[in-house]
């Protein structure tokens, strides 16, 4: 039994403990790992022209899995904590995929929301492992298992390492280097991880920044609980969790002494940013740190976001030097 | 002075007019969206926003012009953004320097206090509350007459013998329901205006196709968004059933005419069992049950960017093959040019016919 997944959208928060939880279980896992030209012209070709890059670029890698799985692993994550929801492209994804591409192999779409009933997760879990036809013990072993290691994950993640990095090290045991040096300026870049994390639609935004002698902070980088605690006034919380989170964020960096500039990255096409953005920039208004938004799309060149980058890091440092 | 106004939705502004006037508030009416309205929205909302924020707001600033200072609007339910249209409306209208306020009502039987609490901010006559009660009665009925004139319209256009005669008697007995006041003016108005709507002359023996529309609710709803497509339409001699109708989208719709007696839901389960906000699952449900009352095609209307119609449309794919049934989606924006989408439906129609035909030939007769 092979099972696929996909490498993009919720791979980048939940990969690790998902794939330790069907090795456990021996069962074969496969990712369709980073993303490639191909995969962007699949996805582009075969997801409706309407639907946001990340969307698409979903569909080219639930493609480029079609032949190698035998199921693919599209869990519905309706609601994690109780409160927010996800963007209601999460709540079809597991549909669109099995409906909108031709010939795919069998979705596991166990839905874990846990406004429902507790542990919701954790039954999800059971529901899958049994689905797999593996004994009680042996599913909550691997359950066990699973969480060791993802919580491992969210420490990588709280020392400053993105999400791809962390699972690097998490699997392959890279030697962790530092990448945040004292002395230099710090960026925050906000928006959703499995955006700033794609290194092809982002062109590598984190690495640019670095290259040009920046520390960046992501909101992986922060720990729940100081986001839990941010407070934006408005009126209506926001009811994605995604969105959420990066709202809270960066209302977070915006306090912070050591926060040089804020850049907000967010996809062409996607509906909940065309509002986060709009109270992000209302929330900053009455506050001094830069900020800028950069949209990516599928065809955003290097060339392109790297002039912006530049010309947004020059500023910051001519601000900086001026005060 | 205050003064109160609201968006504009297809026809329903008279009942909310008549309303808020009983309520004892001078009511500012907001005009049907144009060009301008659309300009002053894209003017002053974010690129990506959807089409009805957009044309919300352009809507609100005209109003402002001509005096308005207390905006009332319904909130959203689910998780879509409409829930946090009011919001970014007042923060935006504020940046702008205009001191509005907006009244945002939240569906009474969720936020029961919220309604109370805003309906007695409306209510500067100081109405009792079985006063007040009556009111929403009457303003309900009107609503409900607006809503089957509608009805009968996008029935008797693709039949009607000279072009353009549903469409002008529609005009004119709106208004008949208008300035109907008590709650037996206004059923004697729809009455008479049925009446008068069924005396249009009709060809009988013109082959009509059934098509019906699916999507999210305000491009549905409001004509001057969707480029009047109904009546493109029943032009093309088409009969137009709309899923939706401000006085029929709360109740559960239980499709009696289907053999199971399915609901919207249940059609929707086998393709898309969870709930995704917006209208989206609907979409889904509803185009099942138009194919197994054997229609000829299902349109589906949306705003551009609309992230649970985007959804829908993705599995509607699968439906539109399953059930051999074509389906033919607008996303709609600002840029949405009539010429375009005239032709498109054109071929749609061209389409439906020759299928229509064929099975025609293809039965045993
Ligand atoms: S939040 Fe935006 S980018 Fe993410 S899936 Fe939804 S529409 Fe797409
Ligand atoms: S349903 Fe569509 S139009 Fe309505 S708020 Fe959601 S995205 Fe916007």
């Amino acid at each position: 039994m092979r099972i696929g997944i996909p490498g993009a959208l919720f791979y980048f928060v939940y990969y690790p403990m998902w794939k330790v939880f069907f090795e456990e279980l021996e069962t074969e896992v496969i990712t369709s790992g980073k993303t490639t030209r191909e995969m962007v012209d699949n996805g582009v070709r075969e997801a409706l022209a309407d639907a946001c890059v990340p969307v698409k670029l979903f569909f080219g890698h639930a493609m480029a899995l079609k032949d190698k799985v035998d199921q693919l692993f599209i869990p519905r994550i309706v609601c994690m904590n109780s409160k927010t929801v996800y963007c209601p492209k999460f709540l079809g994804l597991p549909d669109m995929i099995r409906h909108g591409l031709p010939d795919m192999p069998p979705v596991i779409d166990v839905r874990i929301d846990t406004r429902d009933k507790r542990f919701a997760a954790l039954r999800a879990f059971m529901a899958t492992g049994h689905m797999l036809k593996k004994s009680t013990p042996a599913v909550l072993g691997a359950y066990a298992k699973s969480r060791v290691t993802q919580m491992k994950f969210y420490r990588l993640l709280r020392s400053g390492f993105q999400p791809a990095e962390a699972i690097d090290m998490v699997f392959n045991r890279i030697k962790a280097k530092p990448v945040i040096t004292t002395g230099q300026m710090t960026f925050a870049v906000v928006g959703y991880p499995y955006i700033i994390n794609d290194q092809y639609i982002s062109v590598d935004v984190v690495n640019k920044l670095r290259r040009m002698g920046i520390n960046v902070l992501t909101p992986d980088n922060i720990s729940p609980l100081s986001v839990a605690m941010q407070h934006y006034d408005s009126g209506k919380r926001m009811f994605w969790t995604f969105s959420d989170k990066v709202l809270r964020a960066t209302r977070y960096f915006a306090d912070r002494k050591n926060i040089d500039g804020i850049i907000h990255l967010s996809a062409f096409g996607c509906g909940p940013d065309s509002i986060v953005d709009r109270f992000i920039h209302m929330d900053n208004s009455r506050r001094s740190v830069p900020f800028m938004s950069l949209t990516i799309d599928e065809h955003s060149g290097e060339a392109g976001i790297g002039t912006r980058l530049e010309a947004f890091v020059d500023m910051v440092k001519r601000k900086k030097r001026g005060e | 002075m205050r003064k109160v106004s609201f968006p504009h939705m297809g026809e329903s502004y008279r009942a909310f007019k008549m309303l808020l006037t009983d309520l004892g508030n001078e009511v500012v009416l907001p005009p049907r969206p144009s060009r301008r309205t659309l300009n002053l929205g894209v003017q002053h909302s974010p690129e990506f926003a959807c089409f009805p924020l957009k044309i919300v707001m352009g809507n609100y600033l005209e109003v402002i012009d001509k005096g308005a200072n207390l905006l009332v609007t319904s909130g959203g339910v689910g998780p879509c953004r409409a829930g946090l249209y009011a919001e970014l409306h007042k923060k935006t209208l504020r940046e702008l320097g205009h001191p509005v306020d907006i009244i945002v009502f939240e569906p009474p039987r969720l936020h029961p206090i919220n309604f109370i609490r805003n309906v007695n901010r409306l209510n500067p006559a100081r109405l009792s509350i079985k006063a007040i009660i009556e009111c929403i009665k009457r303003g309900w009925r009107k609503l409900q007459a607006l809503d089957n004139l509608e009805k009968i319209s996008h029935i008797i256009r693709p039949e009607e013998l000279h072009r353009g005669t549903t469409t002008r008697m529609y005009k004119k007995v709106l208004e008949w329901v208008d300035s109907a006041y008590t709650t037996n003016e206004i059923i004697e108005a729809e009455a008479a205006a049925v009446d008068e709507m069924n005396k249009i002359p009709r060809d009988h023996e013109r082959l009509i196709l059934n098509l019906g529309m699916v999507g999210e609710i305000y491009v549905l709803l409001e004509p001057a968004s969707n480029l009047e497509i109904e009546e493109v339409l029943g032009n093309l001699g088409v009969r137009v059933e709309r899923s939706m109708f401000l006085t029929g989208w709360t109740r559960d719709n239980t499709w009696k005419e289907t053999t199971e007696g399915m609901t919207v839901k249940d059609a929707a389960h086998p393709y898309l069992p969870e709930l995704i906000g917006g209208h989206g699952r609907d979409s889904i449900g509803h185009t099942i049950l138009y194919a197994k009352r054997n229609f000829d095609g299902i349109v589906q209307l949306a705003p551009f960017t609309c992230i649970p119609e985007i959804v829908a449309r993705t599995i509607l794919n699968k439906v539109s093959h399953d059930y051999s049934i074509p389906v033919l989606t607008f996303f709609l924006d600002e840029q949405t040019g009539k010429a375009g989408m005239v032709t498109r439906l054109e071929a749609f129609v061209d389409l439906m016919r020759m299928k229509k035909m064929q099975a025609a030939k293809l039965k045993p007769a």
